[in-house]
């Protein structure tokens, strides 16, 4: 697979290593009340789709970027890939 | 005996040079252009194998990588190569080959005794009988069926050749390179694309170069000529003959496999035998042609029958006939081709056999139309044939060869190695390219179903400029040639309709007409569970010569449209790969990189034994002469450094710098223990959960400056411990200020340690720091200068207990770091110790290790649950509370003695209550890591225990059930020497 | 018709004409007591048992395409007991033992060869690990042995031993691991359940769940609404898409998984070996074709198919295991899509729709388990209760804790 690095154009995916579904993004707060809960959706449960997922991967042997890639679980194919750090500002996260 | 069948001219093979050659110990010759297959025709010989299940007499049944039947050992020695096609196998001088899965010769063979049995051996009997006795599966049915398993055979030795592996990239990658590859190719090579033509053949031309055809009134062959000269004359065109395209993958990426040697005795030096290429395109085109079908009737797999086209292929590219007296049986024109080439060649053509009552007639030779051919003759090869005439009468017709053509079946395969399904086109009979290509892959010529030339010539050129005007390159369609533009013609004929006799399908597996019908008959009519049931197309064809006619044939079974049978799915890849290119140079001893420590040559230098840590190699330990056994030389090394001092090599543990002015926030986040706090120049031991609360891995963080911390991780760890904390840093928190970097490359580390390790470092560390025990206590660190200005980092920890440090310098350095410090040390004992010593110094010291930190442990586990900060939210804090996590009874580590001393402690036993019985439902725990204590004086281990922390004292039972063992051993506290931490203070 | 050698004889004398189709081809009834989702070896192995030994009637069980068609008919056929942890171990044990006699019991050749396992160890922690579950297999009941280099090479001594970058040390053998003919597991258990009365749907795709008050009334399907009070889905590889017809989110990713053959060849690899010290798996089939396999691609997909760095990869710990394999040539690729959990370990649970239940997350050890887990998941079907060598393998664990991680490598599916 080639995955269109935001910054560095087309890379091949065994640059990458893989993580999984960018939700993992959502880290719930650990000091909240329903922490408990909170964690066990966040750590153990997905969607698991059949068609676009968006997912984590790592430009481990590359420049070291997160990157959020939506991609066809189906037929691989990849619709746009962007720095999982803008998308987690993107989703509020900041410090 | 010297070519008997060889035609008196013609063909692309240089008669005037002669190649000899060896089959079955027989010499032969052959000429350059020859196949083996092409060889041994010319040379008379049609039977080259036996089949897999009734070892039926088999000649070859084609002329390409389809083949079937003619598979044969090559090479002798260890570069034999089982299961090589005759019909793609480049002739070369002295080249040896062996006919297979015959004993105790190909003529005759024992085990042609299936055939006899062969009303018995129908498909999937075996499912349904040796059952009883139960035991007589492994014991006699099975080892009687291996017996007999398999084609070839291997080597049994290591593959001497060399392999490599390459990436290529192109603009339009053009696989095949008949009339429509050539003609794509010089579209997009003239346009100035970056171009690859990739064709399995080692001659390039397709079929121009198995026909008689003529373009521009010129003979093919010299338009294919003029082309490839073109095309090598173009800059940005690769042509790469002799390479397969085995896959189509994700995102235009296609695996080729490059046969650079398989044409010579052996590789020249330096040369490897074929590259596996992962070729990079932005378009590609299939050109890949189309392969012939054959029809089933009645013992139809003798030598010497042959597809029709493959006929005339000897004939007209190789100028071999596989007999004077041919017979041809076809449901379309194209048979009557092959009658016409061979006639022109001046063979006899005993009749031609059109199941077609409108079958056009020739002047030169007999054609029976509306007849169909019912039964052959002839044992090791065809002797003739009867017919079954238009008027219901039977005719026997002597032939040494017999050609068939039940139409042809393009090669879709590449078109579904993406998951999509080829569609039915009913005016060729056949499966074309469906609608779902893979993306940026587009299917021209035969492939695509468009059988003439002229066709092909302008889908060839169409396509190339489709793939161009994607892209956005201008091109402009050359002139082509004038060509044959016949229609197909084709009556779909797929089997001789008869009670008597086996019709054969897959020829290799011996899969027969009935075959099918049984598996019709007991319900197997998914065309998997046909494929499964029956084996019809698992031979190494993959289908390619089979699947089509048993597809139609339970479409008749089942009253159901051909399309609607189905097809079973094509996968990688499209011709067998050898292994061997499929691994590259990664085996043996390269299978995977070597990482060396900075000092690993002085330790070489020092006899050290080295050991594989990961993909680091370390020093193990280091024998000194008189030492007998690795023992005593690790008790030696354990011993120094307990009393005087020894170095150790430990850059392979991670490094990371963390910096920035949120370097000590981010850090209080990873790890469960508090952070934030740490003062500059001091160290803190830290513990990091995986967000799941287990362990995850364990090391030091120093603080050299408000922003600027070096953490430490494990050496396996390392790689994933950085990954993690980058997740941590761009995806949880993208605002906090911290950068961090992976330094374990950068900087040599070494551990000094021992009650002398001040006394050495002081030898050492420039005297601008102060390293007394006031001013550079347990747990500081510091930047320092050793050696007179080289700049350091200088730790005070310790893994063995003992007064301790960790220098490190830049990586450079490192091996005169270690000899400065040997040197400056002798005579204090400076000791240099290795992984074992290490090992036994940390289980002394009841230090975790990767034996105990496994990713299966808690904080509370290992002692450290309280170092879980509630305070703070950090990775893992939240689900590390699962109590369950520790296990139903908690574990917790524990030190273990043997009772009595002369007793082993092995790790790996599992410790079980005095008394209990020794099954699982009382185990309590097991032994993580174990060691002889030279200190200590006896074996001891550490180990999780249930409830182990109020059971100090208590004696369990160490088993070790493979070992034979069973060890009383007192539960300690898991520290075995300095338990209050005095030494390391000192 | 009872199979055996004097049937095949008979046959073969009259023309083959007695034989009937292994499973009847019935038309979906409006109504049954349960079904079983999925036609697979869990979904048939579960309807067997459930009319078998539980004595449930009215029994269906509905295939989207041809059964057997998934991960079944397209895996390295191993069967094996050689688990670390409790959770897992007897349970396997229970599986191992009903292979054993599986052949007899369904009057069906599945060639259930015992033809041991080696897995090789290449460090001293690996041999720490290995000795640690060798010892736990036996406490439970199981066999193993440990070897050193020299029994190893005794055994099987065309490994390469000469220049291996990670030496083989020894291994752990567990004799009565093997290898089992896949496709027949399926058909074995197809004909015994069909035997027993048992529907098998084809060609019938579950298209939603009828859910009412909480509790299932049945399926909707490509051919019309079934109605059952009790529906039990065992469609790994495909979990969340199914469950989601229920509105469940599952700790399940789905993966997929490639496996290989080579051309035939004459019998050299007498057992199953993996390699130690890089993701390689092989056996050789009773048709001389090497079976091999490794890791998964990695990442999430419903494709069944992979792509060739994965190929490579699993090649390369061939060539440096067995460098003797290097001119015998791969025949052919496949990809089957396998619920990678996360823990590494199975469920066989009840869910909160009451009449629901569920059996997936099989990773990559589905197909050893068949056997054990329709029984298994039959029990739960029938009793509510689950069987006692499945205890471990919930919903809840999650929550709890309990987890059954035999790699230690936490929540992340395809590390597993």
């Amino acid at each position: 697979m080639i995955i269109p690095h935001p910054l560095l154009g087309p890379r091949d995916a065994q640059e990458f290593v893989y993580l999984g579904d960018a939700r993992l993004i959502d880290r719930p707060d650990g000091l909240a009340e329903d922490a408990a809960d909170a964690f066990h959706d966040y750590a153990y449960l997905r969607d698991n789709p059949a068609g676009e997922h968006q997912e984590l991967w790592y430009h481990e042997q590359g420049d070291r970027s997160w990157l959020v890639v939506t991609r066809d679980t189906v037929t691989h194919r990849i619709l746009r890939a962007e720095l999982a750090s803008d998308v987690a500002r993107a989703q509020g996260r900041s410090r | 005996m010297s070519q008997t069948n060889r035609l008196a001219g013609g063909g692309l093979i240089d008669r005037s040079r002669v190649l000899t050659f060896t089959f079955d110990g027989r010499t032969y010759q052959g000429h350059p252009g020859d196949t083996l297959a092409s060889a041994l025709l010319a040379n008379g010989v049609r039977l080259m194998g036996r089949s897999f299940k009734y070892h039926r007499p088999r000649g070859p049944l084609s002329a390409g990588s389809e083949e079937p039947n003619a598979l044969v050992e090559l090479r002798d020695g260890a570069r034999r190569e089982p299961n090589t096609r005759a019909t793609t196998a480049e002739l070369f001088d002295g080249l040896t080959a062996r006919s297979q899965n015959r004993w105790p010769s190909l003529r005759f063979d024992a085990l042609a005794v299936n055939d006899r049995l062969s009303t018995f051996l129908t498909a999937g009997f075996y499912y349904k009988t040796f059952m009883w006795p139960r035991s007589f599966w492994e014991k006699v049915y099975e080892p009687a069926i291996r017996k007999a398993a398999g084609l070839g055979r291997l080597s049994m030795q290591d593959d001497p050749d060399v392999y490599d592996k390459g990436f290529l990239h192109c603009d339009l990658l053009v696989i095949g390179a008949g009339p429509a590859g050539l003609a794509a190719a010089l579209t997009a090579g003239r346009a100035g694309a970056r171009v690859i033509l990739a064709d399995e053949d080692f001659r390039l031309g397709g079929r121009l170069n198995a026909e008689t055809l003529t373009l521009d009134d010129a003979p093919a062959a010299d338009w294919v000529a003029a082309i490839l000269a073109e095309l090598a004359s173009l800059p940005t065109v690769r042509v790469m003959p002799r390479t397969t395209v085995v896959g189509a993958f994700d995102h235009g990426v296609y695996g080729a496999v490059e046969r650079v040697a398989d044409h010579l005795p052996v590789p020249e030096p330096g040369m490897p035998r074929q590259i596996l290429w992962r070729i990079y395109s932005r378009r590609a085109l299939l050109c890949a042609g189309a392969t012939e079908r054959p029809i089933a009737f009645a013992d139809n797999d003798r030598p010497g029958i042959l597809q029709a086209g493959a006929l005339r292929a000897y004939a007209n590219r190789w100028g071999a006939a596989v007999a004077r007296r041919v017979a041809v049986f076809t449901n379309s024109d194209d048979g009557h081709r092959t009658a016409r080439d061979l006639h022109a060649h001046g063979l006899e053509i005993a009749a031609v056999i059109d199941v077609r009552s409108d079958a056009p007639r020739s002047p030169d030779y007999e054609v029976l139309a509306g007849a169909q051919v019912v039964g052959t003759a002839g044992r090791l090869g065809l002797t003739g044939i009867t017919v079954r005439t238009a008027d219901g009468g039977t005719r026997k017709v002597s032939c040494g060869a017999l050609g068939v053509s039940g139409g042809w079946n393009p090669a879709v395969h590449l078109t579904c190695h993406q998951g999509a399904r080829p569609r039915w086109d009913a005016a060729i009979a056949a499966f074309v390219p469906g609608p779902d290509l893979p993306p940026g892959l587009a299917v021209a010529g035969a492939a695509a179903g468009t059988f003439s030339t002229a066709g092909a010539l302008r889908e060839g050129a169409a396509g190339a400029l489709a793939a161009l005007a994607d892209l956005g390159v201008a091109a402009t369609a050359p002139a082509l040639p004038r060509a044959e533009d016949a229609p197909a013609g084709i009556t779909a004929f797929w089997h001789v309709a008869s009670d008597a006799g086996r019709a054969w399908l897959d020829q290799q597996n011996d899969v027969t007409v009935k075959d099918v019908k049984l598996a019709h008959q007991e319900g197997f009519r998914a065309v998997e569970h046909l494929k499964r049931y029956t084996t019809l197309g698992m031979a190494t064809d993959q289908g390619k010569t089979s699947n089509m006619g048993a597809l139609a044939i339970m479409a008749e079974l089942t009253g159901k449209p051909i399309p609607e049978v189905g097809t079973t799915m094509f996968r990688p890849p499209y011709t067998p790969v050898a292994l061997g290119t499929l691994a590259g140079r990664s085996r043996g001893d390269d299978f995977r990189p070597r990482r060396l420590t900075p000092t690993h040559a002085w330790a070489a230098e020092q006899g050290a034994v080295f050991v594989e840590v990961g993909t680091w190699m370390r020093a193990q330990y280091f024998p000194r002469p008189g030492e007998t056994h690795w023992r005593q030389t690790v008790d030696r090394e354990v011993l120094a450094v307990r009393s005087a001092v020894g170095v150790c090599d430990v850059t392979t543990l991670g490094k990371i710098d963390v910096q920035g002015t949120d370097a000590a926030s981010f850090l209080d986040r990873i790890y469960c223990n508090g952070m934030a706090k740490l003062a500059v120049g001091r160290v803190r031991y830290g513990l990091m959960l995986r967000e799941d609360g287990m362990a995850k891995d364990d090391g030091t963080a120093a603080r050299l400056a408000e922003d600027h911390f070096v953490v430490t991780t494990t050496t396996a760890n390392a790689v994933a411990v950085f990954r993690h904390m980058e997740f941590c840093r761009q995806c949880l928190w993208p605002d906090l200020d911290v950068q961090v970097i992976s330094t374990t490359d950068a900087w040599a580390q070494i551990a000094v340690a021992g009650p002398r390790a001040r006394d050495l470092l002081r030898r050492v560390v420039d005297p601008t720091t102060d390293l007394s025990n006031d001013a550079f206590p347990f747990m500081a660190c510091a930047a320092v200068t050793v050696c007179g200005g080289l700049r350091a980092r200088l730790f005070r920890i310790s893994f063995s207990g003992e007064l301790a440090y960790e220098l490190a310098v830049p990586a450079r350095y490192g091996d005169a770091l270690v000899r400065a410090l040997m040197a400056a040390g002798a005579d204090l004992g400076v000791t240099p110790y290795g992984t074992e010593a290490l090992g036994v110094l940390r289980i002394e010291k009841g230090h975790a290790a990767g034996n105990e930190i496994n990713g299966q442990t808690t904080a509370r586990m290992l002692g450290l649950g309280r170092m879980v900060s509630s305070k703070k939210d950090s990775i893992g804090a939240v689900l590390s509370r699962r109590e369950a996590l520790d296990g139903p009874v908690p574990l917790r580590l524990v030190g273990l003695r043997p009772v009595n001393p002369a007793d082993p402690v092995v790790a790996g036993a599992h410790l079980l209550a005095r008394g209990a019985p020794t099954t699982a439902a009382s185990d309590e725990g097991w032994v993580t890591s174990a060691a002889f204590s030279p200190h200590v004086g006896s074996a001891i281990g550490l180990g999780f225990l249930a409830g182990g922390e109020g059971r100090i004292g208590e004696i369990v039972r160490a088993v070790d059930p493979l070992g034979g063992t069973d060890v009383a051993v007192e539960v300690v506290v898991p520290h075995f020497v300095d338990p209050d931490g005095e030494k390391l203070r000192a | 018709m009872r199979y055996s050698i004097f049937q095949v004889l008979k046959e073969g004398l009259t023309g083959h004409r007695g034989w009937r189709p292994a499973w009847r081809d019935p038309a979906p009834q409006a109504e049954y007591d349960t079904i079983v989702i999925g036609g697979g070896g869990h979904g048939l192995a579960t309807a067997y048992y459930l009319a078998k030994v539980f004595g449930a009637k009215r029994i269906a069980v509905l295939e989207k395409g041809w059964i057997g068609g998934g991960n079944v008919g397209r895996n390295t056929t191993i069967v094996r007991a050689n688990y670390l942890l409790d959770g897992n171990q007897p349970f396997y044990e229970f599986s191992l033992k009903l292979w054993e006699g599986l052949e007899q019991e369904l009057n069906y050749n599945a060639m259930v060869s015992q033809r041991g396992i080696l897995n090789l160890y290449h460090s001293d922690a690996q041999r720490d690990a290995y000795r640690r579950r060798g010892n736990a297999m036996i406490l439970h009941g199981s066999d193993a042995e440990l070897l050193d280099r020299a029994q190893v090479r005794a055994m099987v001594p065309f490994l390469n031993f000469d220049d291996a970058r990670f030496p083989i040390r020894g291994g752990l053998l567990h004799r009565r691991g093997g290898t089992v003919r896949h496709d027949a597991v399926a058909w074995g258990f197809a004909r015994a359940a069909d035997a027993l009365g048992v529907d098998i749907l084809q060609n019938c795709a579950v298209t939603g769940m009828i859910v009412e008050n909480g509790r299932i009334r049945g399926v909707e399907t490509t051919r019309g609404p079934i109605r059952a009070a009790k529906v039990g889905t065992a469609v790994a590889g495909s979990s969340s898409r199914v469950m989601a017809m229920a509105g469940m989110r599952l700790p399940i990713e789905s993966h997929v998984l490639q496996a290989f053959v080579t051309e035939g060849l004459k019998p050299v690899v007498p057992n199953v070996i993996t390699f130690g010290a890089g993701h390689f798996y092989v056996s050789q089939s009773d048709k001389g074709g090497l079976v091999f396999g490794g890791d998964i691609d990695g990442y999430n997909s419903y494709a069944q198919r992979g792509n060739l760095p994965m190929i490579e990869d699993v090649v390369e710990g061939g060539m440096a295991l067995m460098p003797m394999i290097g001119r015998a040539r791969l025949l052919r690729a496949w990809g089957g899509l396998v619920d990678m959990s996360m823990d590494g370990s199975p469920i066989i649970d009840r869910t909160p729709i009451e009449g629901l239940y569920f059996n997936g997350g099989w990773n990559y050890g589905g197909f050893k388990a068949t056997p054990a887990s329709g029984f298994a998941f039959a029990h739960l079907l029938a009793t509510d209760t689950p069987h006692p060598t499945a205890t471990a393998y919930r919903f809840d664990r999650f929550r709890t804790g309990a987890l059954i991680d035999e790699k230690g490598v936490g929540a992340q599916p395809n590390l597993h």
